[in-house]
């Protein structure tokens, strides 16, 4: 199954890059120049992952992590970050990021992350498909 | 005049440290850039390898962004190599309108964060005037970093310098009011002994949204 990403930077530059060696793995690859923009496209498209710069314009990382987490709990988001700390990553985990990559990334490792980013994904919608079928059968008394 | 060497000092260093990473960040950005477009030759090179046709223009085209990136990353290495050469000696004959560009270049992207655009106001006039340069762009530095807390999203701040009677001043003019509470508090003990460094006077007009910044000809 062709995984579905979307990479959030407002360098230009990187994003054209990316968009096209992460389609040349035979994924389909959106892009949004600032977290703003991302969190309305989230509302339209449906992602298994997002690769997100840490800085950008606007909302930072973990402000943008926490908008989209809370608008869409399923969604796996990968940060970049120009330099990684210990307490930089450990926050973005704990605010529910799947992980926390220095620029430059390895193109191997990203992939890696982005499918099971889409296996993660898939798990936590079992969870809540199971949720809303339970509430629904006891409801019902089933 | 005399300051206070122990704090000008101290906010020196955390002043060259912030610029520091502010321009190590940016360089990762563009080692990012070029990292990843040289994987894109090399994927290019695997497809021709498995018998795919590689285009000519394509590649030319990727080499051309590469080295673009590095002219970017050239470009802020010189800054920065501006900025540390700064405190070579403790006072010099300084352009200000140069050192305004430059911390403008040097803070733009800490403004971009904000949403902030920073300029060179219209008015801004070439002076040369005796000062210590790294103890100004550390002063400018803080004038900004003050401003850039308070301004709209979205707004553009202005900067510039003109010739006076005694020396020079430097201008920083954000659209809208500065807001008078945080104003009165803006010049602390690293303020204060900044601007005794540069015999300098700080003087603020909350309702024009300006900081001035006067300037002998000579410390």
């Amino acid at each position: 199954m062709n995984e579905r990403v979307l990479i959030v930077d407002d360098e230009k530059e990187f994003l054209e890059v990316m968009e096209e060696r992460i389609a040349a793995r035979g994924m389909r690859v959106a892009t949004s120049m600032s977290a703003k923009e991302a969190l309305t496209r989230i509302e339209k498209e449906s992602f298994d992952a997002i690769i997100m710069d840490f800085q950008m314009p606007g909302m930072d990382g973990i402000e943008a992590l926490k908008a989209i987490k809370e608008k869409k709990p399923e969604l796996q988001i990968i940060l970049l970050t120009g330099h990684a700390s210990v307490k930089r990553g450990v926050e973005a985990i704990k605010e529910g990021a799947l992980d926390f990559m220095e620029k430059p990334a390895d193109l191997d490792e990203l992939t890696e992350k982005i499918k099971e980013a889409q296996v993660n994904k898939m798990i936590v919608v079992d969870k809540q498909n199971k949720k809303v079928v339970d509430e629904v059968l006891m409801r019902f008394g089933f | 005049m005399s300051y206070d060497t122990d704090t000008v000092g101290i906010a020196g260093l955390r002043f060259f440290g912030k610029m520091s990473a502010s321009i190590s960040h940016e360089i990762k950005n563009v080692l990012a850039i070029i990292n990843e477009n040289a994987g894109l030759l090399k994927d290019y090179t695997l497809m021709a390898e498995k018998g795919l046709d590689l285009n000519p223009h394509q590649v030319c085209a990727k080499a051309e962004k590469i080295m673009a990136q590095v002219a970017r990353a050239d470009e802020i290495m010189k800054k920065m190599n501006v900025l540390a050469h700064s405190i070579d000696e403790d006072r010099q004959q300084t352009n200000l309108d140069v050192i305004i560009k430059l911390m403008i270049a040097l803070s733009d992207r800490t403004a971009a964060m904000k949403t902030i655009k920073l300029e060179l106001s219209a008015t801004s006039e070439s002076v040369s005037i005796i000062t210590a340069p790294f103890f100004l762009e550390n002063l400018i530095s803080l004038c900004l970093d003050f401003i850039l807390n308070m301004a709209d999203e979205g707004s553009v701040l202005q900067l510039g310098c003109e010739k006076t009677k005694k020396g020079a001043l430097i201008r920083f003019t954000q659209p809208g009011k500065l807001p008078d509470e945080q104003s009165a508090g803006f010049s602390d003990d690293t303020v204060t002994a900044m601007m005794a460094a540069l015999q300098a006077e700080l003087f603020m007009d909350p309702a024009l949204g300006e900081i001035i910044i006067t300037l002998p000809k000579e410390i």
